[in-house]
């Protein structure tokens, strides 16, 4: 299945993607901005994301909050998203109101500012802290993401702060701050517009010429640091946290190729063999038939610089310690390390994962939201056709491979959830320990 | 300055219809629904049958959503792992589950593997044999889910909502999957038992939509559901009897919680009533959308929460309505007052016009934004099946949505929000909550450890 990929740039630097598909008249809009919280100072943890809610603050033409009502007005859904590596910005609406969406996405990459103020900095700023408290502080396991980042990235490498933020970070972020990163990492050269679904591709050129034509090319961004990292960990590393949490977790991390190469889908195959879905190895062996794990399942980042990481994540059955756990997954990875995969756990992955793949071409806001990622990450939407073709190609040799670098005891990082109330077991479990 | 000022008029809207489907009776007494959208190479077949947690025995809480997830343990030719393998060979994307109104199993798979899957799914649920094993494991790792409730803010304040809501005698009062005194207390032998008396064909419907026509749909379904057994049961507990008829707060604690998580409401509708557009429309505008008055007052103006909303759920009982947000401990009580004042002025004076447009420009608008995969098509299909919608369910959606007025709305406010009945639970410090809640008009507040 192959879906029409038509690409230009403009004058000013900007990528646009066209994707037609008239089945419905419905259009998606998506702004894919080469900047995450990678690229954040020192001492401004989280601003990436909070200048993302500062994105729907308004802009030039248009009011406080009033981008989000003219396209629900218009019938549309809209939202955005921070990671490391990019910010986005995306809507779906009926496609006679192409050009509202073109329009405001342009009016806020050109003309932000003037409709900055510190009131909605500081409301904003509230805002960005209550969803820390919401889905980080107040949640169980909810410290995961900046956890895991500190314990398998170097100090000074740019994935190893946290996404949402510090709140002291958060507090000293500054009308200037805003300014300074709009004019660095908010121009037409350092972002990706993706446009999928019921449109008129001459139409829609010239409406994105007008809109974002007149858009200033921006200036030389900071580089970031080396991302680059060896292969593996080169040796082990542990963390326990004491949590409020019910049932031991474990997050065990590996290095893993960056997505995109070539190895990135042996090791996606590898992620897929050992916990997607219920016939996965961890959850056959773990959940079904030692009855140790209430949940097991693994999954890639997807990062395109520097690592990627492979994860797996396993949570006790109640009457199961974190260390019968983490022995449990041990043994898991010692065996895939030692024995491999085989022929039909390859073979089930690519099955699950081509499904996958055509179920989320379905949706134009999926599609658009892809076509930008690989425009960003490797400047050729195309990509996007290319993908069920080089799972099908990978071979369970190649896998094994990935499975007989990686999953080594020098790649192995274990973040360990245990329930506040065990504390007396800390001791026991330290010397358990091997990092 | 550069980008131009002029904001762009829409142009001409283009049409957009639901996809067609055909609605039959198949001779065993299966209701067979088939909607083909030939977008993709891709089909979902989802199967509905009457046997949700509102079909289940009292004191056997928590069976519907046992006996659908054994279903996939197991069949007179493959065990559980067995029957695993052969759907993820085939790359099936496979669920099963059971909520209040039925228990269901989905699929979604490409097409040219469609026949291979649909008669594995047809053997999974005509043959489970529930193996004692599974079952026991099933029921371990629901009590585990049921443990990690304990810490987890959000899924506790609705579950204790539910709980503080409706009346011991109604379903709605306990878990959808069932408490631990009910499940701990389930057997194979309950499971079995719920299995033959609410699986059968007069309380089934299958309904097939994607890339294949209603006649070869037809057939593959006759051939999948041969051994299915006839019958038909419908005996359900559809109480919505609240359990309070005053307004009262229960604050969960949870020592030093960086957030209250709030749930404030009521006992709503059932989703046949005949004022169901107007109510839509009403809770769009009090806190169902992101504009919404609820959302921008709590979230825009005060900066107290990072999302407040409110809704009905709806279900062929009466359901809940609920406001849900999670706010900075310290402004719980602020946060309550202005979710109070809100629900008190939408019913004391009509909305305004732009506020009316606002909300009926969007629900008419986003309404084929919302059926752009098989699998939504198909649960919109479970929607009319279900609550035993008429077939133009949803080619006279939009005309039902546009026809609702300001008047209609200040009158299902009036008529269905009820600030004398509200209950409040508070999931969160209750040292730092429980003063700032008197004289504030919440009724009774008591306070509950977890």
């Amino acid at each position: 299945m192959r879906i029409p990929v038509e690409t230009f740039r403009l004058e000013n630097g900007l990528l646009v993607t066209l994707s037609e598909d008239h089945t419905a008249p419905i259009v998606a809009v998506n702004l894919w901005y080469h900047v995450g919280s990678a690229n954040e100072k020192i001492g401004r943890t989280g601003f990436a994301h909070l200048f993302e809610h500062m994105l729907f603050q308004g802009s030039a033409h248009v009011s406080s909050n009033e981008h989000f009502e003219l396209i629900q007005r218009a019938g549309g859904t809209l939202n955005g998203s921070t990671w490391l590596e990019r910010t986005n910005y995306f809507e779906t609406v009926p496609s006679n109101e192409l050009g509202l969406a073109l329009w405001l996405e342009a009016d806020r990459m050109g003309e932000l500012l003037p409709a900055m103020t510190q009131t909605k900095l500081d409301t904003q700023r509230d805002v960005v802290k209550n969803e820390r408290r919401w889905s980080v502080d107040n949640q169980p396991y909810g410290t995961f993401l900046e956890k895991m980042q500190e314990l398998v990235f170097p100090a000074s490498h740019p994935f190893q702060h946290s996404l949402i933020g510090s709140m002291d970070d958060l507090s000293a972020a500054s009308l200037d701050d805003v300014a300074e990163f709009f004019a660095t990492y908010y121009t037409p050269d350092n972002a990706v517009l993706s446009i999928a679904g019921d449109f008129d591709p001459s139409e829609t050129r010239k409406m994105v010429d007008d809109y974002f034509g007149p858009i200033p090319k921006g200036k030389a961004r900071p580089p970031l640091p080396p991302m680059d990292l060896p292969p593996v960990f080169e040796k082990r590393l542990r963390e326990l946290v004491y949590d409020s949490v019910s049932l031991p977790r474990l997050f065990m991390a590996f290095r893993s190729p960056v997505f995109g190469s070539d190895a990135y889908y042996a090791a996606s195959i590898t992620s897929a063999v050992l916990g997607l879905r219920r016939g996965s190895r961890l959850h056959r062996s773990l959940v079904r038939e030692r009855q140790v794990a209430a949940d097991a399942s693994a999954f890639t980042f997807d990062l395109a610089k520097g690592t990627d990481l492979l994860i797996v994540d396993v949570t006790a059955r109640p009457e199961t310690t974190a260390t019968q756990l983490e022995e449990e997954v041990e043994r898991e990875v010692d065996h895939l390390h030692s024995e491999g995969v085989s022929e039909t756990e390859v073979r089930r992955a690519i099955s699950l994962i081509e499904t996958d793949l055509t179920a989320s071409m379905q949706s134009a806001g999926e599609r658009a939201d892809r076509l930008s990622m690989f425009a960003t990450y490797f400047g050729d939407p195309a990509l996007i056709n290319e993908q069920a073709d080089r799972y099908r190609a990978v071979t369970t040799e190649e896998v094994n491979e990935i499975v007989s670098e990686r999953f080594g005891e020098d790649n192995r990082a274990s973040l360990i959830y245990l329930p506040k109330e065990g504390v007396e077991s800390e001791n026991v479990l330290a010397a358990a320990g091997t990092g | 300055m550069m980008v131009t000022s002029l904001r762009p008029k829409p142009g001409p809207p283009r049409s957009y219809r639901f996809p067609q489907f055909k609605d039959e009776t198949l001779p065993s007494g299966v209701r067979l629904i088939t909607a083909p959208v030939a977008k993709l190479p891709l089909v979902t077949v989802l199967v509905l049958v009457n046997a949700g947690s509102t079909s289940e025995p009292r004191g056997k809480e928590g069976v519907a959503a046992l006996t659908a997830a054994g279903l996939l343990e197991g069949t007179a030719s493959f065990d559980g792992a067995e029957l695993a393998e052969k759907f993820e060979q085939l790359g099936t994307s496979l669920e099963s589950g059971a909520d209040w109104d039925s228990a269901f199993l989905k699929i979604t798979v490409l097409s040219d593997k469609l026949q291979e899957a649909t008669r594995l799914l047809g053997e999974a649920i005509s043959s489970p044999v529930f193996p004692e094993r599974e079952i026991e494991r099933l029921k371990a790792e629901r009590l585990a889910e049921i443990l990690q409730l304990e810490t987890e803010p959000r899924g506790l304040a609705d579950e204790k909502f539910s709980e503080f809501l409706y009346d011991d005698e109604s379903r709605y009062s306990k878990p959808d999957e069932g408490s631990t005194e009910s499940v701990a207390s389930l057997t194979r032998g309950d499971v079995e038992q719920f299995y033959k008396s609410n699986y059968s064909s007069g309380g089934t419907t299958v309904i097939v939509v994607g890339d294949i026509s209603s006649e070869n749909a037809k057939r593959l379904i006759l051939e999948a559901f041969a051994n299915w057994p006839r019958g038909s049961s419908r005996e359900t507990q559809l109480s919505g009897k609240a359990r309070q008829s005053r307004k009262s707060t229960h604050i969960v604690n949870k020592p030093d919680a960086p957030q209250s998580e709030l749930r404030v409401g009521h006992v709503g509708l059932p989703r046949k009533h005949p004022d169901f557009f107007p109510t839509l429309v009403m809770n769009a505008v009090l806190g169902g959308l992101f504009g919404s008055r609820i959302n921008l007052n709590l979230r825009e103006a005060h900066g107290y929460t990072y999302g407040a909303s409110s809704f009905y759920d709806w279900r062929r009982g009466p359901g809940p309505f609920v406001v849900s947000t999670a706010v900075e401990s310290e402004v719980t009580a602020p946060a309550l007052r202005e979710i109070l004042l809100e629900i008190d002025r939408i019913r004391s004076e009509k909305i305004s016009a732009e506020e009316l447009s606002l909300a009926t420009d969007y629900l008419e608008g986003v309404f084929p934004i919302r059926y752009e995969t098989t699998a939504a098509i198909a649960s919109a299909l479970a929607t009319i099946a279900i609550y035993e919608l008429n077939p133009g369910y949803y080619d006279s959606y939009r005309t039902n949505i546009r026809n609702v007025s300001e008047d209609a709305i200040l009158e299902a406010a009036k008529t269905h929000l009820h600030p004398e009945l509200l209950q409040t639970v508070i999931v969160g410090d209750a040292s730092t909550v429980r003063d700032s809640l008197a004289n504030q008009g919440m009724g009774e507040v008591t306070v509950h450890n977890v």
